[in-house]
């Protein structure tokens, strides 16, 4: 996994709440096999005019003038900037892949939907709660971003903020720790765990 | 310590606890097409093996064709829909996984064909890499959905981190009307927490509707549990859980099942168990709901209309209200029986049992489908529930109403086969997400009950349930 420590860059303002995985990746996507890839379709139907398939050349498609990302701005932009309960819906990972693959590290919203939250962690991406009230104060700022896991802090030109992270995810995500050669480490304590749980319940 | 069921079946999973995250072990993990081949790509690529072959079960069911497909994985014209199919089924045969094949009769949607194979049993920790996983929770099951890396954790150790979720009551009282189902409940409870109400709790659903309630019922209920945000949502056993499990192919036999059993009636929360929310619903002020809106949680009764986003004090919210009814094309202060539809869907894990379609047939019967609605589906959870529809005549009440009548599958909820809405398409569908585009491009998505379904069929626009 990629690791993460800290990233400076400007933040893409993206005002609208609930913004569902559907959303992020729609599901004609996801009949890929492969993890890599999704960036050009995040967003898809939000960034361009025409319906998108798997296998078009994007770069011949029509794009949204409107829609935030295809501001040149905010081409750079490794941070997201959102509002409450970012992630929802569908579990799946496309959503983080094509936001990763796409070059967002980071993304600020004042919620996540619990499976997104989750699945950002195993993939490099910092999601970072922060209250509604600085989420505001974000949106009205257009410069610097400067954001580091160890200190869990987000710092623009005149402030700074603390946020909340799990010491267990901090630790994996700062390392890039690979989660199943973590866990395979208590591989005989799963084994005696078995052992016990299999005479509990025979039937499972 | 008096503990609630989430606690207790957290506990009874606990492998071991680090810094605040406990590693759980999973019994169950079920496997469709979508979200696997990059989990077993993975595997093979760090040279893994699979923990316990027999803790996995897969089906394909979000790519499968739900017209005419005699001639198996070949009969999906999408090639890519195709490798994906062909992929599981690859996957499954080199890694040793008991999968239930595109052609078999007991192919079906992945939340269907659990419970109904006994593949599901109450006490079981189940995941899934899809998040209507909460579905299994009506069993006495801890059940949610997890991503592509969490199945390929499962199936490399057997286990899953977790951090502990925060407990959840809702307590539904009283009888419901006769039109109301386990649909309405749902989306009303969501209409009043929110699509976040439940993020960071473990929901528990209980109270004198709930014990009336079928095993079907309270699977609508518990799958609908995520898009309250939910980790999972749950019930607790009681007889008509044991009933239900009684016999099913998975299920344990003979002094196993007595073993079973006795652990099974101690699955529910403790009395004087704490839990950090509590909310009490009144069961009789519940009317058949429908949504309006591009969430879940935008949903009125169906006698309801539209709101007025200059009502609304919080600018976000209001905001929010703009954005839906432009792109959903509804003004403000709109009678939703005045909101004709294009298309009719009747299926998806959230209503797709053999309870569902009984109720839509009785909407249905010697009626036909209005002349404004193009197609109306009527696509059933497994091949075992179109196999019970059949043999009790369901399947003709449909036909001569004017329903097709599909082939198994996820089909028109998420739009992944040949099954979608145009763009500028209307749909009276009894899915679980009307989000922008979820049952394609640009069309517009209301989710309601069976019954509210099949009325709405027959009138052309959408109506309660004519008694």
């Amino acid at each position: 996994m990629k690791k993460f420590t800290s990233i400076s860059s400007i933040a893409m303002p993206l005002d609208r709440a609930n913004i569902d995985t559907d959303a992020i990746i729609p599901k004609q996507f996801l009949k890929s096999i492969k993890r890599s890839g999704f960036g050009p379709n995040l967003f898809d139907e939000w960034r361009y005019l025409d319906h998108g398939e798997p296998g078009m050349d994007n770069s011949n498609r029509p794009i949204n003038p409107d829609f935030v990302l295809n501001n040149s701005i905010y081409s750079k932009a490794q941070i997201l900037l959102t509002r409450r309960n970012f992630g929802c819906g569908s579990s799946r990972e496309h959503a983080p892949w094509a936001l990763e693959d796409y070059g967002f590290r980071a993304i600020i919203a004042p919620s996540f939907a619990d499976i997104f939250y989750n699945n950002c962690f195993k993939n490099g991406i910092l999601p970072i709660e922060l209250s509604s009230e600085i989420v505001d104060n974000l949106f009205s700022y257009s410069g610097q971003i400067t954001i580091n896991l160890k200190e869990q802090t987000v710092k623009t030109d005149d402030n700074s903020f603390e946020f909340e992270v799990d010491p267990e995810r901090k630790r994996r995500l700062i390392n890039g720790l690979d989660d199943i050669g973590l866990t395979l480490q208590n591989e005989n304590q799963i084994r005696l765990f078995e052992a016990e749980y299999f005479v509990k319940y025979p039937w499972l | 310590m008096p503990q609630t069921l989430y606690d207790k079946l957290m506990s009874a999973h606990k492998v071991l606890e680090q810094d605040g995250s406990t590693l759980i072990y999973i019994d169950r993990q079920l496997i469709h097409e979508v979200t696997s081949p990059q989990a077993f790509e993975g595997l093979i690529l760090a040279g893994r093996k699979i923990w316990r072959n027999k803790a996995n079960l897969a089906v394909p069911d979000h790519n499968v064709p739900t017209t005419e497909r005699s001639s198996g994985v070949s009969s999906i014209t999408d090639p890519i829909s195709r490798l994906q199919v062909e992929t599981l089924d690859k996957n499954c045969e080199s890694f040793d996984i008991n999968e239930i094949q595109m052609n078999d009769i007991r192919q079906g949607i992945v939340h269907v064909i659990g419970p109904e194979q006994g593949a599901t049993l109450p006490g079981m920790s189940i995941v899934c890499g899809d998040s209507h996983t909460t579905t299994h929770g009506a069993l006495g099951a801890l059940a949610f959905g997890i991503g592509t890396s969490e199945v390929e954790h499962v199936l490399a150790t057997g286990c899953l981190w977790q951090n502990k979720a925060k407990n959840m009551k809702i307590e539904i009282n009283g009888n419901l009307g006769v039109d109301v189902t386990a649909k309405d409940i749902a989306l009303y409870v969501i209409g009043q927490i929110g699509t976040a109400g439940g993020t960071g709790f473990a929901i528990e659903f209980c109270g004198s509707t709930i014990r009336d309630m079928t095993i079907e019922g309270r699977m609508t209920l518990c799958n609908m549990s995520i898009e309250a945000g939910a980790k999972v949502g749950l019930v607790a056993v009681d007889d008509k859980t044991i009933n239900y499990v009684e016999g099913r192919p998975f299920a344990p036999k003979g002094e196993n099942w007595q073993s079973a059993l006795k652990y099974w009636q101690t699955l529910h929360s403790d009395r004087e168990s704490h839990f950090d929310e509590s909310i009490l619903i009144d069961a009789t002020l519940i009317s058949p709901q429908v949504t309006w809106g591009t969430s879940p949680e935008m949903v009125v009764d169906i006698n309801g209309s539209t709101p007025d986003p200059k009502l609304e004090k919080d600018a976000i919210k209001a905001d929010s209200i703009r954005t839906a009814l432009e792109y959903i094309h509804l003004k403000p202060n709109t009678a939703m029986s005045s909101v004709t539809i294009d298309k009719v869907f009747i299926g998806s894990c959230t209503n797709s049992r053999i309870e569902d379609l009984r109720i839509a047939a009785s909407v249905v019967k010697g009626k036909k489908i209005a002349n404004n609605i193009k197609l109306a589906l009527v696509v059933p959870g497994s091949g075992l529930v179109k196999k019970q529809a059949e043999e009790e005549g369901l399947d003709q009440i449909f036909k001569d109403a004017g329903f097709e009548w599909r082939e198994p599958g996820c089909s028109m909820c998420l739009a992944m086969n040949a099954d979608k809405l145009e763009a500028g398409e209307r749909c009276a569908s009894t899915s679980n997400r009307n989000f922008e585009g979820r049952q394609g491009q640009g069309s517009f998505t209301h989710l309601v009950s069976p019954a509210i379904a099949a009325a709405s069929a027959i009138a052309g626009h959408f109506s309660g349930v004519i008694l």
